[in-house]
């Protein structure tokens, strides 16, 4: 079925309710998408788990949910920053949960959540306290630690066109984690810079197919 | 390559050029965020080196400036950079399926220390009051078929950081192969396994490393 076209960005996330698990794309600045976040932040919902590379920088975006306390699980790779004050802040408080996961775990677990694996074994984290208590396995001579999928309500991604299937096209290292996200959430919000009909892009370029996107707006960069 | 120079240490200008001059032409590399990145400085076009950042892209040019500065566009430290012809892009899941899956040459990495048997420590300090942070430190020191590490090998107390055992936080078990250094270069479990092959070494002869260092070493 072809995404529902929202009218804002509010519109596009009015259905996340309070718990659920988001997704959200980018690294660092690239790629994040700042409306929808900051649409999620007017809508109120709250008690949310987010997954993404990092835990918000500065004033904006993400690092915005984490200072309203919306936030009471984060799931990173890299939260410390220069400038991740409110993620900082809220840690030292208590008030938030940390599931600090190695970059390619990260991006791992979520592929295969969207692919149907049940869980892996990855060389990444073996004999370190970010494995500590986890199954893990001599496979060939080689050991390996089992992780498991990262499923979710709900991901926030954006790309840079979209056709009206849902079809995306991403923008230089802007992509990072928005494919996988697209296809590990039950629901994929995605934030484009422009919207054209079908036909208009060359399916060769096609990186996320529509089938993994429900909801589209466009958001004029 | 087992060199004395005993008067002469080497600054990071030294040690970045001294690493480039060793990547084999035609390599894909990583080079980690800090003193590694210095290491791109020094590649020459000759070389035919293809830098990898695992956001997701090979290919990867300069630092951008002013109007080349695209937010799109960053490196794994975010900071703004720019492509080369050939590059390419991909998602993250893939750009750590090709580290992890053993497709590039080098990874060039910063220690807190380094074991004689190659473990690495890069990650924590593990100080009871930091806010852990770990990125794609623990898959980069596995992932590359070498895995080289640019550190000072003395701090400013005189503790080696080539270590018979780690104190720190572990990254990555048995991965690392070759140690550059101020003082010198190394090879790790080149003679045997736990061994240590000095190649050469830089304001400071054989015989005082050996004395200041608590693992067994070998000349090259």
């Amino acid at each position: 079925m072809a995404p529902r076209i929202a009218t804002d960005p509010a519109d596009a996330v009015a259905g996340i309710a309070d718990g659920s698990t988001v997704l959200i794309g980018g690294f660092g600045n690239a790629g994040q998408p700042m409306e929808l976040i900051d649409a999620l932040l007017t809508s109120g919902a709250t008690d949310l788990t987010v997954v993404n590379n990092n835990a918000g920088q500065a004033d904006e975006g993400l690092a915005l949910l984490i200072k309203e306390r919306r936030v009471s699980k984060i799931i990173c790779s890299f939260p410390r920053q220069s400038d991740s004050w409110h993620f900082d802040a809220a840690y030292r408080a208590g008030e938030i949960e940390l599931e600090l996961v190695p970059q390619g775990n990260l991006a791992e677990r979520l592929r295969a959540a969207g692919a149907g694996i049940g869980a892996f074994y990855t060389p990444t984290g073996y004999g370190t306290e970010l494995a500590a208590g986890k199954e893990t396995r001599n496979i060939d001579g080689k050991d390996y630690v089992l992780e498991y999928p990262l499923h979710a309500d709900v991901a926030l991604i954006k790309a840079h066109t979209a056709d009206t299937l849902g079809n995306l096209v991403y923008r230089k290292t802007a992509r990072n984690f928005g494919p996988v996200m697209a296809a590990a959430a039950a629901q994929t919000i995605v934030q484009v810079d422009s919207v054209v009909a079908v036909g208009g892009l060359d399916p060769e370029a096609v990186v996320t197919p529509g089938l993994y996107v429900n909801t589209l707006v466009e958001v004029a960069a | 390559m087992s060199a004395q120079d005993t008067q002469n240490t080497l600054g990071p200008n030294e040690m970045a050029a001294l690493v480039a001059s060793h990547i084999a032409p035609g390599s894909y590399v990583n080079l980690g965020i800090g003193r590694p990145t210095k290491v791109s400085d020094h590649l020459t076009a000759e070389q035919g080196i293809t830098l990898h950042t695992e956001n997701g892209m090979l290919g990867m040019g300069p630092a951008a400036h002013g109007d080349d500065v695209d937010p799109d566009l960053i490196n794994a430290g975010k900071i703004p950079v720019t492509e080369l012809p050939g590059a390419s892009y991909f998602h993250h899941a893939d750009s750590f399926a090709m580290m992890r899956g053993g497709h590039l040459d080098v990874c060039v990495l910063g220690a807190f220390q380094v074991s004689a048997t190659g473990d690495l420590a890069n990650w924590s300090t593990g100080a009871p009051d930091a806010i852990p942070a770990v990125g794609g430190a623990m898959d980069l020191a596995i992932g590359a078929k070498a895995t080289w590490v640019m550190m000072q090998l003395f701090s400013k107390d005189g503790a080696a950081k080539l270590v018979p055992q780690l104190s720190y936080p572990v990254t990555g078990l048995g991965c690392v192969t070759r140690v550059y250094t101020e003082v010198a270069v190394f090879g790790l479990n080149e003679a045997e396994p736990g061994v240590v092959t000095v190649h050469s070494t830089h304001g400071i002869g054989f015989d005082e490393l050996a004395e200041r260092l608590d693992v067994p070493l070998v000349q090259a």
